[in-house]
């Protein structure tokens, strides 16, 4: 890393508030310098302290755990604060809000609602057919390595919406459950603690709002962040599913 | 006026907020938790190495059990905690294990066999019997006499938090998130609920609710250097400061984190020395044994981090453009293991330094330098939760001095506490809700509306030439230039005195737009005067304790005095337009103590300026333990006659374990 001068950069952004009477979608352009190691978490967080008090973005973690920063980066869904300006060798950057979800200013959007809403619609909890409380003060339930770590491979995803901004059923089909809802199921369906059935399943996703209507256009793959193997598990639930009538 | 009424109001939606809610729920109460963020975004899910549970499953944590855990706890607290917070602690630690395992969270898992492990940066084989084929295992941690941190590889708290806020979702808790909590409504001693603003529309509504609980975490981001998320500003405990009444307990007590990578600050796990990772200095040596022979990467963090800094100092740092750091190195662990158990801590250094941690040899090191992590101060409570001073207001987790943590806390603890305090105190908050009920005229709710209304009006109006960022970024610098690792009292002054003249300066500020509502800077100038009253607090309590304890080190005060400090720090702001917290102190009571302080079995020794009592005390403590292990009593009834303590729901049960005899 050295510390000479930084690359002269131009972050464009669309600006929009919905909620304002006069705003209308426009391009801002913002030009800064490249320091070493300069993610878009740091070029927005100086963009606003610097330049735009009024630019609006969502970062928690700032470290892609969280999957509050999805954005579309130069035609990409991607999380923002592990983009790195230095992968952009033209060093002009254009910022976009996500598509298919609620848009609340500039860069952010809804994307807890939209996730909320996929979680409840799926179930997205163990269900255990009203058994008994668990005592815990007794023993765990056994669960095998192998099997606790299958689930744990598909538990890992963060409900960025990133897969679902990227996915051409979602932005024709509004009410689309998106790879992350189907994940979620993939993920209880390997859960030996969930006493759900693949009827139960069907129940839930057995239609062209679920796992009937994926196109495998695979985006979702290709952006997911934490690359969860999201394509396997939809054709296998599909297979799955689709054995049942 | 909106008002939003309901039986339990949680403040806060990570692990502790929404393990509280659950409780509360569950109990029949109708409860709402407010975020400022979607709750799965909150910074329970950055805990990457995992939670502290006595389970005593695995090869190298069998017979564990609560004895330990408590010890572990107390010694690392610095005998700073509440002993008996401590104990209830690490008797719920289990079933909320358990618990979470039922709820889905998908744990590590015990294999039978062997399998090769780093202990002590030599390759080690471990054998797993057959018996404890699928039962939760355990990784090593500092300061624990065990291996007692139970995980999902390095993403523990993302588990956890979707399983905790699945769990939620399912019992029907109100999740409210973009919400943000301006003030506490309160009246004669009691909380009624809060002030909020929407994030989205800027629309200021009440919440007015029986009992009120807070859980939004610490106040790490007061400092410029910190492995927090960007949303842990402190404001949850700053409003319970603004009500002149509830206080803040222990804020100098910060723990700084050894491994955060540079420059960004994103935490490299304490699973890393855990699982064998270790610390080098610029010519590639391993420092830490030449200044801990016993426990070496894993003393416990605040030691840890003292000697990375004094090893730096004494000239054998790695020169940089941020300053000097040292390396980790995990590559002795091997590619499989960092690629199953640790694969967060490689993309973190793939992406952000562009560091393959797997490569053997330096060209995977990965540069570190500790840097603020956890706050173990917050609001005061008793052991129910409950705050001392204003009924009604209950705190749980990080946003909390319930002090199980004392002045330094051990890894792994943190994230077990917020879900063991969820349960405990959750349950305490619903049976406070369920015991009484609202009485409070609506024209006190405006008051304190009209009040924050007023209020985001003023600042609008502010036509002075200071900007807030830049107050903001001046508090952070000298939070880690004056108040951090090392301290000292002239250094402490001159940040008291800076920090009041910038809390001043919040108000001669200019707010470029005038809008209510998607204003980001509307909402840093009504943050930053609420963050640097937290800073005060920390700064001030930080010159006024003249001693070395834990996290709190003086270099002009080396030793850790519990002839005049065993005690805890109370902040409170009794005026609105005052500079500075009130301080006053509140004794630990030896006497009623299980462990008298003494001895924590790391750092230097002989740097204790010992209390009379302690010796009074540990004499009693040998002759009961003595007189009962000879009438034949087990550990629990010994336990019970040196120091009894309570717990809600069946918790009390005693926790049943493979090793049991």
């Amino acid at each position: 890393m050295s510390i000479e001068k930084g690359r002269d950069i131009t972050i464009s952004v669309l600006k929009f508030n919905p909620r304002s009477k006069v705003s209308k979608p426009h391009f801002v352009d913002y030009h800064l310098e490249e320091t070493p190691g300069m993610t878009l978490f740091i070029a927005l967080t100086k963009i606003r302290e610097e330049m735009d008090p009024d630019l609006s973005f969502d970062f928690v973690c700032r470290a892609g755990i969280c999957g509050s920063c999805g954005m579309v980066v130069n035609g990409k869904p991607a999380l923002a604060c592990r983009t790195l300006i230095a992968n952009y060798p033209t060093g002009k950057i254009q910022l976009m809000p996500m598509p298919a979800f609620e848009l609340i200013k500039d860069l952010s959007v809804n994307t807890g609602k939209w996730m909320d809403a996929m979680s409840k619609r799926v179930q997205s909890w163990i269900v255990d057919n009203g058994g008994e409380e668990v005592n815990i003060a007794k023993m765990e339930q056994r669960v095998d390595p192998e099997v606790a770590n299958e689930t744990f491979e598909l538990d890992r995803c963060i409900e960025c919406g990133i897969c679902v901004a990227s996915c051409g059923t979602k932005l024709m089909r509004p009410d689309f459950v998106g790879p992350v809802g189907l994940n979620r199921v993939a993920r209880f369906e390997v859960d030996p603690h969930d006493k759900r059935t693949a009827e139960d399943f069907y129940e839930l996703i057995g239609d062209d709002d679920g796992i009937f209507g994926c196109m495998s256009l695979m985006a979702c793959e290709d952006h997911c962040p934490k690359h969860l193997p999201l394509q396997n598990k939809i054709a296998y639930l599909r297979r799955k599913l689709v054995a049942l009538r | 006026m909106k008002i939003n009424y309901c039986d339990a109001l949680v403040i806060g939606g990570g692990l502790a907020g929404l393990r509280a809610a659950v409780a509360a729920q569950k109990k029949g109460l109708n409860s709402i938790v407010l975020s400022l963020v979607p709750v799965k975004r909150s910074h329970s899910a950055a805990a990457q190495g995992g939670m502290q549970a006595s389970l005593g499953n695995s090869k190298m944590s069998d017979g564990d059990n609560e004895d330990l855990h408590f010890a572990d706890t107390v010694k690392g607290s610095d005998w700073g905690c509440d002993q008996e917070v401590a104990r209830m602690f690490v008797h719920t630690a289990p079933k909320a294990i358990r618990e979470l395992a039922s709820w889905g969270v998908p744990w590590s898992r015990v294999k039978a066999g062997t399998r090769e492990a780093v202990i002590n940066a030599k390759k080690t084989t471990i054998t797993e019997d057959e018996d404890r084929h699928g039962l939760i295992t355990s990784r090593d941690f500092g300061g624990t006499k065990k291996w007692r941190t139970c995980y999902t590889a390095d993403a523990t708290g993302h588990t956890m938090l979707f399983g905790v806020a699945n769990e939620a979702l399912k019992h029907n808790v109100d999740i409210r998130d973009r919400k943000e909590a301006l003030s506490l409504i309160h009246e004669n001693g009691r909380c009624y609920g809060a002030i909020v603003r929407d994030l989205i529309t800027g629309e200021l509504e009440a919440y007015v609710a029986i009992g009120t609980c807070i859980a939004t975490g610490g106040y790490g981001r007061v400092f410029k250097q910190t492995t927090n998320a960007v949303i842990c500003e402190g404001t949850g405990a700053a409003i319970a400061l603004e009500t002149g009444v509830a206080t803040l307990s222990n804020m100098e007590a910060v723990q700084f984190h050894p491994t955060p990578i540079v420059p960004s600050g994103i935490l490299l796990t304490e699973g890393c020395r855990g699982d064998g990772g270790i610390l080098r200095d610029v010519d590639g040596h391993r420092f830490m044994p030449d200044y801990e022979p016993e426990k070496k990467e894993l003393a416990s963090r605040d030691v840890v981090s003292r000697r990375m800094i004094e090893h730096i100092r004494n000239g054998k740092g790695v020169p940089s453009p941020y300053g000097y750091h040292v390396w980790l190195d995990i590559s002795i662990l091997g590619r499989e293991h960092i690629e199953r158990n640790l694969r967060d801590v490689q993309e973190i250094c793939q992406i952000f330094n562009g560091i393959d941690p797997a490569d053997e040899g330096k060209k995977g090191w990965a540069p570190v330098l500790p840097m603020q992590h956890y706050s173990m101060g917050g609001i005061r409570t008793k052991p129910t939760g409950e705050s001392t001073r204003l009924a009604g207001l209950f705190a749980c987790g990080e946003a909390a001095c319930w002090d199980m943590h004392g002045f330094n806390r051990l890894g792994g603890n943190s994230v077990s506490e917020t879900v063991v305090a969820g349960m405990i105190i959750g349950n305490y908050f619903a049976d406070y809700c369920l015991a009484n009920d609202v009485t409070i005229p609506t024209s006190t709710v405006q008051k304190f509306l009209d009040e924050q209304d007023a209020y985001l009006n003023e600042i609008l109006a502010y036509n002075g030439s200071e900007d807030i960022f830049k107050i903001k970024n001046r508090m952070k610098e000298l939070m880690d230039e004056k108040v951090g690792i090392f301290r000292d009292g002239p250094n402490l002054e001159a940040a008291v005195e800076e920090l009041k003249e910038l809390l001043v300066k919040t108000k001669q500020i200019n707010v470029k737009s005038k809008e209510r509502a998607g204003n980001p800077e509307l909402e840093e100038a009504y943050r930053v005067p609420r963050m640097l009253k937290v800073a005060l607090c920390v700064a001030k309590g930080a010159r006024d304790r003249t001693e070395s304890r834990g996290a709190h080190y003086r270099e002009d005060y080396l030793k850790r005095d519990d002839a005049n400090w065993l005690n805890r720090t109370l902040c409170t702001w009794p005026n609105k337009d005052d500079l500075e917290p009130t301080i006053e102190y509140a004794p630990l009571d030896i006497m009623k103590m299980e462990m008298p302080p003494a001895f924590r079995g790391y750092g230097a020794k002989g740097m204790i300026i010992e209390h009379p009592e302690s010796e009074v005390r540990q004499a009693q403590v040998d002759e009961i333990t003595e007189k009962m292990q000879a009438e034949g009593k087990d550990r629990h009834e010994i336990q019970d006659a040196l120091m009894p303590f309570n717990l809600p729901m069946n918790y009390k049960e005693r926790n049943e374990r493979a090793g049991d005899k």
